[in-house]
């Protein structure tokens, strides 16, 4: 984080501070808003994790039953792993084809990169729930129709079993993210200084050798930004998950989130739901941190 | 040299639509489909429509009650959107003009709050505003205050430690209270940040679907994530209606987002990166 929010232009004559009162004023509203929506019920999930409770009533404390009932639940834990390999293969896949676009369209072809960039982005602009619900149609209609034309059995019988459910999810996710994750690398090539390129074309290197040789170490922050953004945002998926497949077939490309809205919602079983939420939240500040730690680390390597 | 840098040109050039035309594909699939009728999307589903129909867009407006859903959807981004600008502004005005112990205390536990994902306090957020009774629209514009405030906060600080001192201080002197330096000088200079403001936040808000399912019980209220689950119930799926309902709920976006493009990408970029 940044270590010094003020530099030295915001150092004011003490009399020219912002009062105490009105300081508060402005920030009343704010403050407000994040205890009532945040700060509160945080602290309140902690505690209902520890009991048994239905949404109204709190029935009984039950310690650490609903975190040690949470690490025996096998459709629990499937859907953390499910939601870990989705995360997991859709970051890299994401970041691999955001970073080539966006390599694509900062070359110099004029205006077809305006019109890429707007090709490429659209996806990202869609909600959730409409997405999972054009991929549906894509997989369940589209690769049918695909499959009549070419017999290719690839393309047979998507969203019907586990392994095109999962790869399913992750086609709709690269298909909405790269995109975004192209603006984020293009903003950063664009400001690697033109000349340290035209240098290196002019000591003899192609378009292969500019990009690792030049662009591809001083890209390092970027990943650290675009790795944190992809990571975090895969595995909190919640919509596109309920409108592609529900979760079927029997529960087997279930996510996290999905899981614990299920506990919550239609099991009613708040308490339990509430422990497992907090578990996800735990691994996934594990994953970021670590993730942070390790391309932080390599920033600095470069 | 020259005849080189042509051939990569070209290559840029056809490999680009390539992939923009692959980009599209589902797109077009779902806007052609959404123009056959019923019986002809079961024979004919990559081709184009024998005689393109408007009849499955005039039933899916009415079976996604599409004015009072738009209508529904816009209130809801609309104000939390400005409810938002303000308060956002106002809360990071007042850090960067108190430099201290204190407000790098408050800066931190904003962002400290970010990394609370939205599952970890859904179920007690309900109970919460459940018992006050304030399971509507006002609680969830509340919630996403409370839920976007973090990001807002950290880009009008940002753009806020380019706002000179001086600027205040002038005022100051010529007689001018705090709000009155905030409203008239201060968030007129900060309009680049708060179209990066909107723009992420309004996406965010149209687009969302889980906690209005959780909050918004009544289908009269209903934005339009909520309503396509009409196409897509348990039972029945009509496809020629559903595709039709899904092109018109994007449209929407769609439009704007030609007008405003620039706009936009920006406001995504640098939402993203600050």
């Amino acid at each position: 984080m940044a270590p010094n929010l003020y530099p030295n232009g915001l150092k004011v004559v003490h009399a020219m501070q912002m009062k105490r009162l009105t300081y508060w004023m402005f920030l009343a509203p704010c403050l407000l808003a994040l205890f009532v929506v945040i700060i509160i019920p945080f602290a309140l999930g902690i505690y209902y994790s520890f009991t048994k409770y239905n949404g109204f009533q709190v029935f009984a404390f039950v310690g650490l039953d609903n975190y040690v009932d949470a690490f025996l639940d096998a459709r629990f834990l499937r859907s953390l792993w499910f939601t870990t390999a989705v995360s997991f293969v859709s970051v890299i896949g994401i970041n691999l084809i955001g970073l080539g676009l966006a390599l694509l369209v900062t070359q110099s072809i004029g205006k077809f990169s305006t019109l890429f960039r707007t090709v490429f982005f659209l996806p990202n602009l869609i909600g959730g729930i409409i997405l999972g619900f054009i991929w549906q149609f894509i997989f369940l209609k589209g690769f049918e129709g695909l499959f009549e034309l070419t017999g290719l059995s690839l393309f047979n019988g998507w969203l019907s079993t586990p392994g095109t459910g999962f790869w399913g999810l992750v086609i709709l996710l690269l298909w909405q993210m790269s995109g975004y994750i192209m603006i984020i690398y293009i903003s950063f090539l664009l400001n690697i200084p033109r000349e340290v390129i035209e240098a290196s074309v002019i000591d003899g290197a192609n378009v292969w050798q500019a990009f690792w040789r030049v662009k591809f170490p001083l890209l390092a922050p970027v990943f650290t930004v675009s790795l944190f953004l992809t990571l975090s945002n895969t595995f909190k998926v919640y919509d596109q998950n309920m409108a592609l497949t529900k979760g079927g077939p029997f529960h087997s490309t279930e996510m996290a989130t999905m899981n614990i809205y299920n506990t919550a919602f239609q099991v009613n079983d708040m308490g339990y739901a509430q422990a497992k939420a907090i578990i996800f939240m735990v691994i996934i500040t594990i994953i970021t941190l670590i993730q942070l730690y390790l391309t932080r680390k390599r920033e600095i390597n470069l | 040299m020259r005849i080189n840098r042509q051939i990569s040109k070209t290559v840029f050039i056809l490999s680009g639509t390539i992939l923009s035309l692959l980009w599209f594909y589902p797109l077009y699939l779902v806007v052609t489909n959404s123009l056959k009728t019923k019986a002809e999307i079961f024979t004919n589903k990559l081709g184009l429509p024998a005689s393109p129909t408007l009849a499955n867009y005039k039933d899916a407006f009415l079976a996604m009650d599409f004015y009072r859903s738009f209508a529904n959807s816009f209130i809801i981004t609309f104000f939390s959107v400005l409810v938002i600008c303000i308060c956002t502004s106002m809360a990071a005005y007042a850090l960067s003009r108190r430099p201290g112990k204190l407000s790098s205390f408050i800066y931190f536990g904003f962002a400290l709050l970010m990394l609370v994902p939205f599952q970890a306090i859904m179920i007690p957020l309900v109970s919460v505003f459940g018992s006050v009774d304030m399971l509507n629209r006002v609680g969830l514009i509340i919630m996403y205050l409370g839920l976007a405030s973090s990001m807002s906060v950290f880009l009008y600080f940002g753009a806020l430690r380019g706002v000179p001192q001086e600027l205040d201080e002038a005022s100051l002197i010529d007689g001018s209270n705090r709000f009155q330096i905030y409203l008239y000088i201060i968030f007129p200079l900060l309009k680049p940040t708060t179209i990066t403001v909107i723009v992420i936040n309004a996406l965010w808000f149209w687009n969302d679907y889980l906690l209005p399912s959780i909050v918004i019980n009544k289908d009269g209220l209903y934005t339009i994530p909520l309503k396509m689950f009409y196409f897509f119930g348990e039972y029945t799926k009509q496809w020629h209606l559903a595709l039709a309902g899904l092109v018109i709920a994007i449209l929407p976006i769609i439009i704007v987002y030609m007008f405003l493009q620039k706009h936009i990408v920006q406001g995504i970029s640098e939402g993203a990166v600050k």
